[in-house]
């Protein structure tokens, strides 16, 4: 099998099915996510962010490219590295950066924090921080589709890791039997947390090569290649909505940063954090807009614009107040309460 | 008015709500076609056909997040955990996912969706197939949990929890199926959050639920016409949300309390009861009040064990006849 740098490397031909302006918005939500990330870290060394963080530096890829073949409509569901999928809905920065720095003007108010982001107006039904709980979840929601005859498509983004655990399998399994327009996404890191994945799982694709047990093509995308992932997705996307039923794809990609704001990634063998950084997608799309005839200075007036953005959702956020106290109860039964008795 | 076993209440109240709602769907392993291995579901694939009623791959997991992900947006489903002991390969969605999305989304997320399970003993399965595990459920913030004891009350309490906008534990009670109640003919909706008394009496409260619930009239019945000790019952029903009114308005006009519980003794409903009733009816009580339970081990297969592990009519009849006249 061809390995991701063999892949890249083999890319003779500028394909142009995808066209400019897809391009530019694939590039814009990548540039948005690695600012956004990389704020919400210098935030964090400023103790501006509190609790955990687990940032999507170096995966920008993934959410654009499934992100953007998206249709108003879709859901995702997010994994607690789900910043990225949630920006690339189109989310406000502010929203995140403010529920990440547990203000009032946060996407929940504080009430959530990074693990847990959600904006269903988004299409954003959640973050979740149990690991595979949510790919059941996308089944239903998909389900919902099915039954009711809509269009949407369910996309479930999460990591290597995921892929060993039961709920992993039993959703495949389930999906794979309802016929369910839903999408599993595998983000390959080549880290479960600390410990790369490889040493932990009896295939090498840890998700992909689990795909033939539930009768599914095995599927794995340069997942720092956001061309390859906007195809990918796209297909993926043309089958759930024709009525043939879920798809699972392993996009091959890598963290530049540790697992959590907790982990400074020492059990990195040396060379390949420099390595992947050859890689990085951000890079791979400039060069790529270069070749496709992008300006540069249309290039240079996304970056300088996105990062006017980030500065100003900063501002807004650190302007922000905190949650009002009296949000501690609201909001536990439907009635907008927490009343457990009479 | 029909004499109705519990067991056909249970579908007789799904089939009430899938006839009144289409976006009420149902779920689960066996249920379908096979009507259940409790027979607790029997007609239902048929008359309501393939789509809405649906039989499952044995995946606790993936039936109670697709539960959820159909609640979420926009369906009312109904999910069949054959066991309450199986909650346990399927807890992250009880505790960590149905019970907090709307908290943690800022009341974005919702969750309208109802679980119901076998619980309890009788059926001589052992330890893993036949607990009461509604403690379980009543200690999670965000749940609703209910117990029915009645054929009627199960047909009212299912359309109460499949109206309800928040997700609802619906506890069956394996030995109760094959019990036969009067029931009314139509519709029948009842209100979660409500006790029922149903004896009326002024020596001492008896808080039941569930299987507990014939079991604590029995034994009032037997105090009554061997010791002349006129008990009220108390059918708890809703343990979330509780009906605390309805209790501290009863021990307030007998001054003693006992819970009956099939639970293991820790942490028991009743131990949350009693609680409330030593922090605001303190002075109502005339003698501590007593919990009745399960001694605080698994349950054994064997009959003759499992029959004593769990209270009987004739053991809270004792127990409350003592405490009375100690």
């Amino acid at each position: 099998m061809a390995t991701v740098e063999d892949r890249a490397l083999s890319k003779t031909s500028l394909n142009d099915d995808i066209g400019e302006e897809t391009r530019l918005r694939l590039y814009r939500v990548q540039v948005e996510i690695r600012e956004a990330e990389q704020r919400a870290f210098d935030l964090f060394l400023q103790n501006l962010v509190k609790g955990t963080s687990h940032l999507s530096l170096g995966q920008e890829a993934v959410a654009a490219g499934f992100a953007v073949a998206m249709k108003p409509g879709d859901l995702s569901f997010c994994t607690y590295r789900g910043h990225a999928h949630t920006l690339a809905r189109g989310v406000p920065i502010e929203k995140v950066l403010g529920e990440l720095m547990q203000r009032d003007n946060g996407l929940m108010r504080g009430k959530g924090g990074s693990m847990h982001l959600t904006s269903t107006d988004h299409g954003v039904m959640g973050s979740y921080a149990i690991i595979g709980a949510h790919l059941p979840i996308a089944c239903g929601a998909a389900w919902r589709a099915q039954y009711k005859g809509a269009k949407d498509v369910s996309v479930c983004f999460f990591g290597d890791g995921t892929t060993n655990i039961g709920a992993f399998h039993e959703a495949l399994n389930f999906a794979a039997v309802w016929k369910l327009p839903v999408i599993f996404v595998c983000e390959n890191n080549l880290y479960m947390e600390y410990t790369p994945i490889g040493d932990v799982t009896a295939v090498q694709h840890p998700a992909a090569d689990r795909a033939s047990a539930y009768g599914l093509p095995r599927i794995v995308v340069d997942g720092n290649d956001a061309d390859e992932v906007y195809r990918a997705a796209a297909a993926a996307y043309e089958k759930a909505r024709a009525g043939n039923g879920p798809s699972l794809i392993e996009c091959m990609t890598y963290r530049h940063s540790g697992h959590s704001r907790a982990d400074p990634a020492k059990y990195r063998p040396d060379g390949e954090l420099e390595k992947w950084k050859e890689r990085d997608p951000i890079k791979i799309y400039r060069e790529r807009l270069k070749q496709f005839g992008i300006a540069d200075n249309v290039i240079a007036g996304i970056d300088a614009d996105v990062k006017q953005q980030v500065d100003d959702a900063t501002e807004k956020c650190k302007a922000a107040p905190m949650p009002p106290l009296d949000i501690l109860t609201t909001d536990v039964y439907a009635d907008g309460g927490w009343a457990w008795r009479n | 008015m029909a004499e109705l076993t519990y067991r056909d209440a249970v579908a007789r109240g799904i089939a009430q709500e899938m006839t009144r709602d289409p976006d009420v769907v149902f779920l689960g392993e066996d249920v379908a076609k096979a009507g259940g291995v409790f027979k607790a579901t029997v007609g239902l694939f048929e008359q309501f056909g393939p789509l809405r009623v649906r039989d499952t791959p044995i995946s606790e997991q993936a039936i109670l997040g697709a539960a959820m992900g159909a609640a979420m947006t926009g369906l009312k489903p109904i999910a069949e955990i054959m066991f309450s002991d199986f909650f346990a390969v399927c807890f992250d969605y009880i505790a960590n996912e149905f019970a907090k999305s709307r908290y943690m989304s800022n009341g974005q997320v919702k969750c309208p969706l109802v679980v119901r399970t076998g619980n309890g003993a009788g059926s001589r399965f052992g330890a893993q197939h036949s607990q009461s595990v509604e403690n379980w459920c009543m200690m999670i913030p965000g749940l609703k949990v209910v117990a029915p004891s009645s054929p009627r009350d199960v047909i009212g309490l299912m359309a109460a929890a499949v109206r309800d906008p928040d997700p609802v534990i619906f506890f069956e009670h394996k030995s109760l199926y094959a019990t036969k109640g009067e029931v009314p003919d139509g519709e029948i909706v009842d209100t979660l959050g409500t006790a029922k008394i149903v004896r009326s009496g002024k020596d001492a409260t008896i808080l039941a639920l569930a299987l507990m619930v014939p079991r604590a009239l029995a034994a009032a019945d037997k105090l009554k016409n061997e010791h002349g000790i006129d008990c009220e019952v108390v059918d708890v029903r809703s343990l979330v949300p509780l009906d605390t009114q309805t209790i501290l308005g009863s021990v307030a006009r007998t001054h003693r309390l006992f819970t009956v519980e099939e639970n293991p003794r820790l942490c028991g409903w009743g131990a949350e009861i009693v609680s409330i009733v030593a922090d605001e009816a303190f002075y109502e009580l005339d003698g501590p009040p007593v919990r009745i339970t399960t001694p605080h081990i698994p349950l054994p297969a064997a009959d003759i064990l499992e029959d004593i592990a769990l209270p009987t009519a004739d053991r809270i009849a004792d127990r409350v006849r003592k405490s009375l006249q100690s």
